[in-house]
């Protein structure tokens, strides 16, 4: 059962981005897209041939598939609910992080590649927002392995038991962050801006710009998988109960389809924050993440208020 | 029309007939008064010296063995225009003291000068080509080998965007040189549209043609251009059009006006990425736009104005379906807004962005909107009242600051007044039928003609000159975005790159209107 985590991480991903463009659309009082379109969009694209600038090397070549196969390894250390994912070790979350910025680190330099100011420009961006949320993402896991005292997903989540006001505070918060960092990875509302056309606003759409065909089918359906992994990362947070397994299932679907229409809902009724102040959006996740570091502290009677 | 002996006594020359003009006129080309430059030069720099002056136009035209050339400067306290002219010999190497070397709003004219007939101003900051015209006169001069600004440095970098704009508008090149996200310069080339719409206006020789030409100046200033052209040619015939055409046209124009500002504040919610403000408004702007199409069969309000008559004279019946659907708008367009200009996210965004000075407007010599919205007053409906704004005139708003906030502001102010304009006015138009003139009268020969409008950007120029057969020998258009074209680039100084793109939404300025 170590493949139910892949299996319902792909399920998931094929009508995530789906839902959050319906999402958009309703509140808007649009008629939406058919929510498969973007399954049609990436099977058009799928089967057609990439084309490469004379002006570029084989990094860019190879970038969208190291981005694409580093999300997949990464999916593979997380576990469902009690279920443990095809990869389990100690100290996987910090496997899971660094094998997701080497997927990035590709990208950025297929980027570069390019010889772009655009590609250049938005590299420099991408690097700098994901560099700042390393710290939010590692001081929360870091704080979640302290207080289970365990450096595995698997252990971590099976663990972890809400029953004291403080422990759900910590929930609470955690599922707050790991929301908005996977807004931040996925370069949505407040950071970055999916739907802009315009090139100079942009910050992963634009490093992406030269690819087409295979290539780009894949960049665009990582996207739709990190927010699956996500979501799977956020279902694991919230489960404390022991389920039959179906019922489980039909949670964890539950659990992604609301996180889509939460991140439709948070991209709908906002506008987009400055560039030269995401990063004081991003700190504030920073902040967070040592809020729940003292929540931990407290819990484990090691510091007292 | 009237002319006058100047009775300011420090004019060089000691009796100068000024020539002055209303928003519209037309007189005799000998009755403007050819001066030598020198005294050119002095009337000009002390006459813009004058906060209340400003210059429409400054061209020049092949006429007989010379070139002769006009300046027209608006004067906002006597709501005149005055028209000055000089005249050089066809030559090679013209060389003429720069006026905007002390009056900096005229290095756009001088430029186009320049790049016309190749006079050579010394003193100019940099006589770069402005639209590469057809027509110039060193043909050597092209985008490949376009002079842009540089700066050599190690640290510094550039960005060049366009000429293929991302949502495929309209074509321009902008050049920005960064010091990483930072903005320090910015260089905006145009020319990619220049379609050779002043030749056009001679060659074609049918005035359906030539409406429609003005029609197509730019396309999202249809009543603006297009009255600026009937007004000239009524000039020269001496038309009197009747009030029904005036108010006829003056309610298209506000209509314009406010279906472009509701197009343009979805525009800017779309570039600070807020959903809700974006889709609302553009939903708003459709029933403005397809009114026009009831109206005259075109969304754009093309066939609209013609010379002389009014093709389509709103009826009682259609202004009272007209009035239904502003009250349906206004209550909407309200609660959108004060909801949207309220939300932290999108004020975030629009305050302290892209902030300009009252001073740099003034210097610069912007016009319309992009002088409002710094606190200078420029509305030629107020100085130059034309149409029915003569009998019942519009309020006007000026903003200070200078920023996107100020730019969205404006246009929220100028769509309510707008509004409150044609609902006002509505209620008078009584049925009417159309009066197309059976024949219209023959130009008179060796005429100087020239209309002001004020569109929803800022005012529109248009002059003509005839031959001594009657026929238009040489037609000259500006848009205001001639002027403004500079306020976006100073606008982005010392800005964060990605906030260029909201900014020049918020200035709006027309691509096809300048390269013309």
């Amino acid at each position: 059962m170590q493949i139910l985590t892949l299996v319902l991480i792909l399920l998931a991903s094929l009508f995530f981005i789906g839902v959050i463009n319906q999402t958009k659309s309703f509140v808007s009082g649009r008629k939406s897209p058919n929510p498969w379109q973007p399954l049609k969009d990436w099977w058009r694209l799928a089967r057609k041939s990439s084309i490469y600038s004379r002006d570029t090397s084989f990094i860019f070549q190879i970038a969208p598939t190291i981005s694409f196969a580093s999300i997949l390894c990464a999916i593979l250390v997380i576990p469902f609910d009690n279920h443990k994912g095809l990869l389990s070790f100690e100290g996987d979350f910090v496997f899971f992080a660094y094998i997701l910025a080497t997927g990035k680190f590709f990208l950025i330099l297929g980027a570069l590649d390019t010889g772009s100011s655009f590609e250049g420009m938005g590299a420099n961006r991408e690097a700098l927002y994901s560099l700042l949320v390393e710290p939010a993402l590692f001081i929360l896991l870091g704080s979640l392995a302290m207080v289970t005292d365990h450096s595995s997903f698997y252990d971590i989540f099976t663990a972890m038991h809400f029953n004291t006001s403080v422990s759900f505070l910590i929930g609470g918060l955690s599922a707050y962050v790991l929301v908005q960092v996977a807004m931040i990875e996925n370069s949505r509302l407040p950071i970055d801006d999916p739907k802009t056309h315009l090139e100079l606003t942009m910050v992963h759409e634009v490093m992406v710009l030269d690819h087409s065909g295979f290539d780009l089918a894949m960049l665009q359906y990582a996207n739709a998988l990190k927010f699956s992994m996500y979501g799977m990362l956020i279902f694991n947070f919230l489960h404390n109960i022991e389920l039959w397994l179906p019922f489980k299932i039909l949670m964890y679907f539950g659990v992604q389809y609301v996180f889509a229409v939460l991140i439709g809902l948070l991209e709908s009724f906002r506008a987009r924050a400055a560039m030269q102040r995401n990063p004081e959006v991003i700190f504030v996740l920073t902040a967070m993440s040592i809020l729940i570091f003292f929540g931990a502290l407290i819990l484990m009677n090691k510091f007292s208020i | 029309m009237d002319t006058r002996i100047s009775p300011n006594a420090s004019f060089h020359t000691d009796a100068v007939k000024l020539t002055l003009l209303q928003s519209s006129g037309a007189v005799p080309l000998e009755a403007i008064p050819v001066l030598d430059y020198a005294d050119f030069y002095d009337l000009l720099v002390e006459r813009l010296a004058n906060p209340e002056c400003h210059c429409l136009t400054y061209y020049g035209f092949p006429w007989r063995n010379e070139i002769r050339c006009l300046a027209c400067i608006a004067d906002d306290t006597h709501h005149t225009v005055e028209v000055y002219a000089y005249a050089l010999p066809k030559s090679d190497n013209l060389r003429l003291e720069a006026i905007s070397e002390k009056i900096p709003a005229m290095h756009i004219f001088e430029r186009e000068l320049a790049e016309n007939f190749g006079i050579d101003f010394f003193g100019h900051p940099w006589l770069k080509p402005v639209r590469l015209a057809w027509n110039r006169s060193d043909l050597s001069q092209t985008l490949r080998n376009y002079p842009f600004y540089a700066i050599d440095s190690e640290s510094l970098h550039e960005v060049g965007v366009g000429p293929i704009h991302a949502g495929v508008i309209e074509p321009g090149h902008f050049r920005f040189i960064c010091n990483g996200e930072e903005i320090l310069h910015l260089e905006i080339q145009l020319g990619y549209q220049h379609r050779g719409v002043e030749h056009l206006f001679v060659q074609h020789k049918k005035l359906t043609q030539r409406t429609v030409l003005a029609e197509s100046i730019a396309g999202d200033t249809a009543v603006g251009h297009t009255w600026a052209f009937a007004q000239v040619m009524e000039a020269l015939m001496h038309l009197q059009p009747d009030e029904t055409t005036e108010l006829n046209r003056t309610l298209a124009l506000e209509l314009e006006r406010m279906a472009i500002h509701t197009g343009d504040m979805s525009a800017l919610f779309v570039d600070v990425a807020y959903q809700l403000g974006s889709a609302v408004l553009g939903v708003l702007r459709t029933p403005l736009i397809n009114f026009f199409q009831q109206w005259c069969g075109n969304r754009f309000a093309k066939g609209l104005v013609r010379v002389g008559y009014s093709p389509y004279p709103l009826q009682p019946a259609l202004a009272e379906q007209l009035d239904k659907m502003l009250i349906a708008y206004k209550a909407r367009y309200l609660q959108m807004m004060e909801h949207a200009l309220s939300l932290p996210s999108v004020q975030a965004r629009f305050e302290k962005n892209g902030e300009v000075s009252l001073a740099q407007m003034q210097t610069i010599g912007a016009v319309g909107m992009a002088a409002r919205m710094a606190g200078l007053a420029r509305d030629i409906r107020i100085s130059h009242p034309f149409g029915n704004f003569r009998q019942s005139p519009i309020a006007t708003h000026l903003k200070e600051g200078g920023d996107v906030w100020a730019r969205a502001h404006l246009r929220h102010d100028e769509i309510l007044t707008s509004m409150q304009y044609l609902r006002d006015h509505l209620p008078k138009l009584q049925p009417a039928v159309q009066n197309i003139p059976t024949s219209y009268p023959a130009l008179p020969a060796e005429h100087f003609a020239l209309a002001l409008t004020e569109g929803w950007r800022g005012e529109i120029c248009h002059c003509a000159v005839t031959d001594q057969h009657g026929e238009i020998a040489h037609y000259k258009v500006k848009d205001p975005s001639m002027h403004n074209w500079l306020a976006l680039a100073l606008a982005c100084r010392n800005l964060d790159i990605s906030d260029f793109p909201v900014n020049n939404k918020s200035f709006n300025l027309s691509y096809c209107g300048f390269d013309l």
